[in-house]
């Protein structure tokens, strides 16, 4: 009873959250003198174009960019009714992307779920390797073990990740045969999901998910280690060696419990970074996610259709940190319900 | 250990009279704290050797412009995508000197590319402190003055030359002008807004706290990336480079200082209750006093460690953002924009030395890491 409520007022502080996000992402999107039809129409005007100055005229007035800024944006959001039928996005209306000339909702389609695909595959990557290496790392503290993953921890850290995705990419092709480019083979684009299309794209998503886990990889690796050897520490691991425990099974017993703690706490400060990186390693390698189309909405001022991005964008970090803090409570009973005033 | 006649155990090693005294009667701890602080992170190799390291290059960064025998966007049209070449010593067992073969470009009109051919018989010595192309010393003392250049005739590209035979060698010391520098000036805005605002919200508690909280989590909940490039595509496209170059920092700056005001602010609600800032207070320091003078000092070497394992992500942040052609722009040089070149497969197959400022960068954020790990390790002194 008190976790549902906690779940729910957790929901609540993400909805809040998300509101004061969208009036943020809002102002940046309209950082930027004019808007992309106003662009356009002084431009149709330079050239003396007439019919065009008249259509952008339209879809200007149809997404209401006349209006002052705090009306676009409730237009916007859809608290207030939009002329000639622009709903809004809570309605489910994600307006017109005035650059490919089509509604943003068709544009990102597909790309949405690719783009949770790929950072879902990403996060899971981070555990499968930070888990095992940061483990291994802290029990044989001291040796080659610890000091080679550390070592590859810090180029992790360090090497950009749109550079380590040319590189991998490039050797993966010559020696693995891995493709190139893109989520899936481009005779699945558009076609229904089936077994060959479900194929192509685990193996299309190796090299994306190795880098942009690689980096999170490292982080966690390095904060598990850190973990695992403050426990290690501590008297009661000498009383169970005293007692003649086996290593495997002390290690795993008490203190990786311990340790497992932060690594879920740790999905808030995981995600946000794992998003980053998927976005730009999809416009390096052509994932048809969504990042490839913010670069393009952001470059000409599309402003609906890199407004929905970012949003998404923000979302699925959001639902990403709440689902960590609500793990983080089933796992843990000490750790009180409520916020975390004190 | 050696045993006496009567079964007694008596230790070797000779006497320390120090032995029993207690930590605060030692006499190295009379020392300053940050001789203490020296001492340790002296000890801390990796530390130490990234620490002076840094410390050369950014002392170096002056005089790029010496350094490199080109200027960053002097083209040589004969010589497109020259690979490395090698500065030779012997001649034919011979000793010469420093020298460099001529090379000759030839068009291969079949796969679209230039090949070289190195003439291995008529070695030609550089020139040292020569005249070459202008540059600005310092950046405002125009010299003609290179540490070496090519010989007439010959080219010397260390590291290759780019897609419209620019020297990489020297665009990546010009680069690391802008590249370093943005760090710093970011972590300076970062920590100007971060230092202001989590004390505040620290010091005074209440709505103050709760506002600069709910800031920090709605900031540090966001990627990063998406919003930079939202922030970087507002900037008008008719700034000149150096504007352009200090709204990027300013940027990378303005998204950063969350994490930091976190910490000032969970230390500062601990420290607050201290007697020494009670008494302070009685004897009416203003508030803005109290922080600056009696809490801040507390942990500003903390915050300086934290601060030298932020400038990695910035300079990771200037270059994915150049690389997007999103942050610094064509005229201006840093290692993101040369990356810029390196963008496709086909540059990193045919032309792999297209790459190299990726080496420069990978060295610089791995040598803060390290020096942040050992001045945060170190800063401590009376920890063991």
């Amino acid at each position: 009873m008190m976790f549902l409520r906690y779940a729910g007022y957790r929901f609540l502080t993400m909805l809040l959250t998300l509101a004061v996000v969208s009036v943020l992402i809002f102002i940046i999107i309209n950082l930027p003198p004019g808007d992309y039809l106003s662009n356009q129409i002084a431009e149709l005007q330079a050239t003396g174009q007439a019919e065009g100055v008249a259509k952008a005229e339209f879809l200007r007035r149809e997404y209401a960019l006349d209006r002052p800024l705090w009306e676009q944006y409730l237009i916007w959001v859809g608290a207030l009714p939009g002329p000639q039928g622009f709903s809004g996005l809570l309605q489910g209306d994600f307006g017109w992307s005035f650059e490919f000339d089509a509604p943003v909702a068709d544009i990102v389609g597909d790309a949405l779920w690719l783009t949770v695909l790929v950072n879902l595959a990403a996060v899971l990557f981070v555990y499968m390797v930070a888990l095992p290496l940061g483990v291994l790392a802290a029990a044989r503290s001291a040796t080659w073990v610890d000091y080679s993953t550390a070592f590859i921890g810090y180029l992790g850290l360090a090497t950009p990740n749109f550079l380590l995705a040319l590189i991998l990419f490039y050797y993966g092709h010559k020696h693995l045969g891995l493709p190139i480019g893109g989520l899936m083979s481009p005779e699945f684009e558009g076609e229904p999901m089936s077994f060959d299309k479900v194929k192509s794209i685990l193996v299309h998503l190796i090299i994306p998910t190795f880098v942009i886990g690689t980096s999170g990889a490292a982080g966690m690796m390095q904060r598990l280690r850190a973990n695992m050897l403050d426990e290690l520490s501590k008297p009661y691991v000498e009383t169970a060696t005293a007692k003649g425990l086996s290593p495997t099974r002390l290690l795993t017993k008490y203190p990786l419990r311990m340790a497992f703690n932060p690594f879920v706490a740790d999905i808030g400060n995981l995600l946000p970074a794992m998003v980053s990186g998927s976005v730009l390693v999809s416009v390096v390698l052509g994932l048809q996610t969504i990042g490839p189309a913010l670069l393009t909405a952001l470059k000409s001022q599309d402003q609906f259709l890199a407004a929905f991005v970012l949003m998404f964008v923000a979302l699925l970090t959001l639902i990403g940190t709440m689902i960590s803090d609500l793990l983080l409570v089933l796992l843990d009973p000490r750790i009180r319900y409520g916020a975390r005033e004190g | 250990m050696s045993i006496l006649p009567d079964g007694r155990f008596v230790d070797d090693a000779p006497y320390d009279p120090n032995v029993d005294l207690s930590a605060v009667d030692r006499s190295d701890m009379d020392a300053s704290n940050w001789l203490l602080v020296w001492r340790k992170f002296r000890r801390h190799r990796l530390g130490l050797v990234s620490g002076i390291f840094l410390l050369v290059a950014y002392l170096a960064i002056p005089f790029a412009g010496f350094f490199s025998p080109y200027t960053p966007n002097e083209r040589s049209a004969e010589y497109l995508y020259h690979p490395p070449q090698a500065i030779n010593l012997w001649h034919e067992n011979e000793f010469i000197g420093p020298f460099v073969y001529p090379t000759q470009a030839k068009a291969d009109l079949e796969n679209f590319r230039w090949n070289y051919t190195v003439d291995e018989t008529l070695p030609m010595p550089l020139h040292f402190f020569c005249t070459g192309a202008e540059y600005n010393l310092f950046g405002f003392v125009p010299t003609k003055m290179h540490l070496f250049c090519a010989p007439e005739g010959a080219t010397v590209f260390i590291l290759g030359s780019d897609r419209l035979g620019r020297d990489i060698f020297s665009r990546i010391s010009y680069g690391a002008q802008l590249s370093l520098t943005v760090g710093l000036i970011g972590i300076t805005v970062s920590f100007l807004l971060g230092i202001t605002l989590g004390s505040v919200a620290g010091y005074f508690g209440g709505s103050t706290d709760w506002l600069v909280n709910r800031a920090i989590e709605i900031l540090r909940s966001l990627p990063e990336l998406p919003l930079w490039l939202a922030l970087s595509a507002a900037v008008p496209s008719n700034w000149g480079p150096v504007s352009v170059f200090f709204i990027i920092s300013i940027i990378l700056g303005i998204l950063d200082w969350p994490g930091l005001a976190r910490a000032v602010r969970s230390k500062f609600l601990s420290l607050r209750e201290e007697e020494y800032v009670r008494a302070a207070e009685m004897m009416g320091a203003k508030p803005s006093r109290v922080i600056r003078r009696h809490l801040l000092p507390n942990f500003m070497s903390h915050l300086i460690a934290s601060a030298t394992l932020s400038i990695p992500a910035m300079i990771l942040g200037e270059t994915a953002l150049s690389f997007l052609g999103l942050g610094l722009r064509a005229p201006a040089v840093s290692w993101g924009v040369m990356l810029n070149d390196a963008q496709n497969l086909a540059s990193i197959e045919i032309y792999p030395w297209t790459a190299i400022p990726m080496l420069p960068i990978i060295i610089v954020v791995l040598a803060f890491n390290f020096l942040g790990d050992g001045l945060r390790d170190s800063l401590d002194p009376y920890k063991v």
